[in-house]
């Protein structure tokens, strides 16, 4: 195996393993991990405390349990969490950060199943001002002071300011894969790519970081070969289960940048600088922009993705909708009007984690793929 | 002018609708400035610098209720909205296309001219708040990039924690002092800061009317019914800076008192069991909900969603104000969430709880099940749920809302029975 390919077989096996990174974490730390919920948590905080981030993101699953605790009009990607819950899956996390920008995550935050202490979080909409900025930075005060309490360490402003480092770093470094991934597509197919992002969620960032790098320089050493295939930008909150991405794969397509809550929405910006850390995360969440839950009266959103589609040369757009996600339902009709106006193309499937069957995604994008 | 003098509350409470609704249409046509707002948007700096406002929730309501919604859901449907989200929002985001074609063409749409429900003006900006909800942020940011319009936001965090702490407040006022820079600038003049502390002062007369009625559901027999509320609470949304909410809220109140004093209650017969009812009315279905209870011996004398608008502070405090606008039950925590419909129950003196699960609204519906579950470790008391949704008619069934309350209704005899037992 070419060291490229040990690299995204290494971490193509953490990010469908998370217990086994958690595991090796304690082996070598004798720290635990602590759960991260989407979306937009200050991770770097739980890093600077030495412990593990670990990304909740639910995950392929039939859902049983959770139905009497939520209706069957609760988003996809919750109710696999809650089943998850449910079973105990996250029982072994010292504690879960639990931002709350959705409906759907206010209730959610005051209902976790699981045994770990919870600690919620709200992010402020109103976010150009800097009384936004203040108000965050206190509510991060807070998660700090409960982090410290419950994982019984103390999280220095220093610590902090060099997490946040690190967590630039790997940001710098995720960006430039996503860039060149984007010239590799016969290398980096849909799948791999999603799985070498994903992997952050479950690795020491700066460990991470390395993987990464070295990846990208193997890449770069590659020619860059012809590709007859169409590319694509995803858009949503994630583009999983695996099917989804093969489905996207066995019909030529190569992703060639995306616009999910899961991916690069999460690395698109460095925290700024500074020296107060907890203002300088808060500070990230207003700079932020073109999501669904960071409220925005310009929805810029739409505009942000069709640069997107110029910058990657991409053919269309792929909507990644979440199955009862209404945040990301409601910022549809804008964009897709913005993309009809501006003649770009756009295919909307269904994210649904509970099922089995992919048929209906399967046609869409085969006729879409004729289409273009 | 009217004169109102003689008027019932029934008949003060249509006239001041149509009023609010005329207000609007005469300020467009003269070139005066229309917003558009979220129902527990601050109404206070819009109506101190005499914007006429349009409230797209109860109009929605109002739709609804005159069953015209589907015909507006049907354009919403053409514009992408799924069928998952708000149908608060939309049967607004539908209108507001309606409207928006009829601006550009100079036609009158077929279905908007075939709406039973008032006509709106088109809005020259919006005013939104998320202490029910997020939904508000997200159909509002439409509502300004379709019309092209500035959109106030005012960002009341959600209460994980309470009591709600210094901080949060202090970001909610700072956006309104943003909101009325804003607002200068739209209107084109200088913010009427004695007027704003008038209209402060109006809106608590308001609320302490409203209060007044809803605290009469705690006599036993009840000289109110819940459902009257419900109707009542229009112009709570509407009209609580203006007198018009305090005239009506007070000759209603009185009606009630006198009513009681003359021992006429508002269920004819007997009352025999009292229900709270959690969660937003069924619109469309509004007179079959209402009759399946009366027919049972039912009457509802708890609801907590009128005492969302329980907004009261002390006017010229702005961090006061800026408290009341996020306590609002839905935007607290659970613990504090079930404290509040404890005492909505206890004061109704209520024998069980009526749960909707509405399709439309997630906050309304996710925590239902824990609700339901501390509450009645609490208090003892039955409750069971049904499927509905404000606006869409399609999300309810009558059989099952009939099979639940009689359900809920053989609980609450046996129980009764239990008690006379002992
Ligand atoms: S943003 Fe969407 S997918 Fe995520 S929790 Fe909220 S409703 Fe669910
Ligand atoms: S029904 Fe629920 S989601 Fe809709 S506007 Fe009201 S509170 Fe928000």
């Amino acid at each position: 195996m070419s060291r490229l390919e040990t690299i995204i077989s290494e971490l193509s096996s953490i990010s469908n393993n998370p217990r086994k990174a958690m595991e090796d974490y304690k082996k070598e730390t004798g720290k635990g991990s602590v759960g991260v919920m989407p979306y937009y948590a200050p991770e770097e905080i739980i890093h600077a405390a030495g412990f593990l981030p670990v990304g909740i993101w639910g995950g392929q699953k039939s859902i049983s349990k959770a139905r009497a605790y939520l209706p069957p009009f609760a988003c996809s990607i919750m109710q696999s969490v809650m089943e998850m819950q449910l079973e105990g899956v996250y029982d072994d996390l010292e504690a879960v950060l639990f931002p709350v920008p959705c409906d759907t995550l206010k209730c959610l935050s005051q209902k976790w199943k699981g045994t770990s202490p919870v600690i919620v979080f709200t992010h402020p909409q109103n976010r150009k001002l800097e009384a936004a900025n203040k108000f965050l930075a206190e509510e991060y005060r807070l998660v700090r002071e409960k982090l410290q309490t419950i994982l019984n360490v103390k999280i220095t402003d220093e610590a902090l300011n060099q997490s946040i480092e690190t967590y630039n770093e790997n940001r710098k470094a995720m960006r430039e894969f996503t860039d060149l991934a984007a010239n590799y597509p016969q290398i980096i197919d849909p799948k791999k790519r999603h799985a070498i992002i994903k992997a952050r969620f479950f690795m020491e960032k700066s460990k991470h970081t390395a993987m990464v790098k070295e990846l990208n320089s193997e890449l770069k050493s590659l020619p860059v070969e012809a590709f007859t295939g169409k590319k694509v930008v995803l858009t949503g909150i994630m583009a999983e289960p695996n099917e989804v991405l093969d489905i996207l794969k066995d019909n030529g397509f190569a992703v060639v940048a995306d616009d999910l809550a899961q991916e690069s929405r999460l690395f698109r910006n460095d925290v700024p600088s500074g020296t107060d850390p907890l203002y300088r995360l808060a500070k990230w969440w207003q700079e932020f922009d073109g999501c669904s839950l960071a409220t925005d009266a310009k929805k810029s959103r739409g505009p942000m993705m069709m640069d997107m589609v110029k910058g990657s040369k991409a053919d269309a757009v792929v909507v990644c909708m979440m199955k009862f996600c209404d945040p990301e339902e409601f910022d549809y009709p804008i964009y897709y009007r913005q993309f009809e106006e501006a003649g770009i193309k756009s295919l909307f499937i269904e994210i649904d984690l509970e099922t089995t069957s992919f048929e209906q995604t399967k046609t869409r994008v085969q006729s879409f793929s004729e289409m273009l | 002018m009217t004169d109102t003098t003689n008027m019932s509350a029934k008949e003060l409470l249509g006239f001041y609708q149509e009023e609010l609704y005329e207000e609007a249409r005469r300020a467009k046509k003269e070139g005066k400035l229309v917003c558009w707002s979220a129902s527990v948007a601050p109404s206070e700096f819009c109506v101190a610098m005499d914007v006429a406002m349009i409230y797209p929730e109860t109009h929605a309501a109002g739709i609804g209720a005159r069953k015209g919604a589907l015909d507006v859901l049907e354009v919403a449907d053409e514009k992408g909205y799924n069928l998952d989200t708000c149908s608060y929002a939309r049967v607004n985001l539908g209108y507001m296309e309606l409207l928006k074609q009829e601006a550009l063409t100079g036609k009158t749409p077929e279905k908007l001219e075939k709406s039973p429900a008032a006509r709106i003006p088109l809005p020259d900006f919006v005013i939104t708040c998320n202490n029910i909800c997020n939904t508000l942020l997200k159909w509002y940011e439409n509502l300004a990039v379709e019309l092209n319009i500035p959109c106030i936001i005012i960002d009341v965090p959600f209460n994980h924690t309470m009591p709600i702490p210094q901080y949060a407040k202090d970001y909610i006022a700072e956006q309104f002092k943003e909101a009325i820079t804003q607002l200068e600038e739209i209107c084109g003049r200088k913010f009427d800061y004695d007027k704003f502390l008038k209209v402060q002062e109006q809106t608590q007369r308001s609320v302490a009317q409203w209060n007044r009625i809803a605290s009469l559901s705690g006599h036993k027999p009840s000289p109110l019914n819940g459902f009257d509320l419900f109707n009542y609470m229009a112009l709570i949304v509407c009209a609580r800076s203006k007198d018009y909410a305090e005239i009506t809220f007070k000759k209603f109140a009185d009606e009630l008192e006198e009513n009681l004093n003359k021992g006429i209650f508002a269920f004819k017969g007997n009352e025999q069991k009292r229900v709270t009812w959690e969660g937003i009315a069924v619109w469309p279905h509004l007179g079959h909900t209402f009759k399946g209870l009366k027919n049972l011996g039912d009457i509802m004398t708890g609801s907590a969603y009128p005492g969302l608008w329980n907004l009261s502070y002390t006017p010229g405090d702005m961090s006061s104000m800026a408290e009341s606008y996020t306590r609002i039950y839905i935007n607290t925590c659970l613990d504090n969430k079930v404290k509040v419909l404890s005492d909505v129950i206890s004061g109704g003196k209520c024998d069980g709880v009526i749960y909707h699960q509405n399709r439309s609204c997630k906050l309304m519906s996710f925590l239902n099940v824990e609700t339901a579950d501390m509450l009645q470790k609490e208090n003892h008391l039955p409750y069971v749920s049904f499927d509905g949704d404000q606006t869409d008619p399609r999300n309810f069934s009558p059989a099952q809302f009939d099979t639940r309350i009689q359900a809920l209704d053989e609980m609450m005899k046996q129980n009764k029975e239990g008690v006379s037992n002992e």
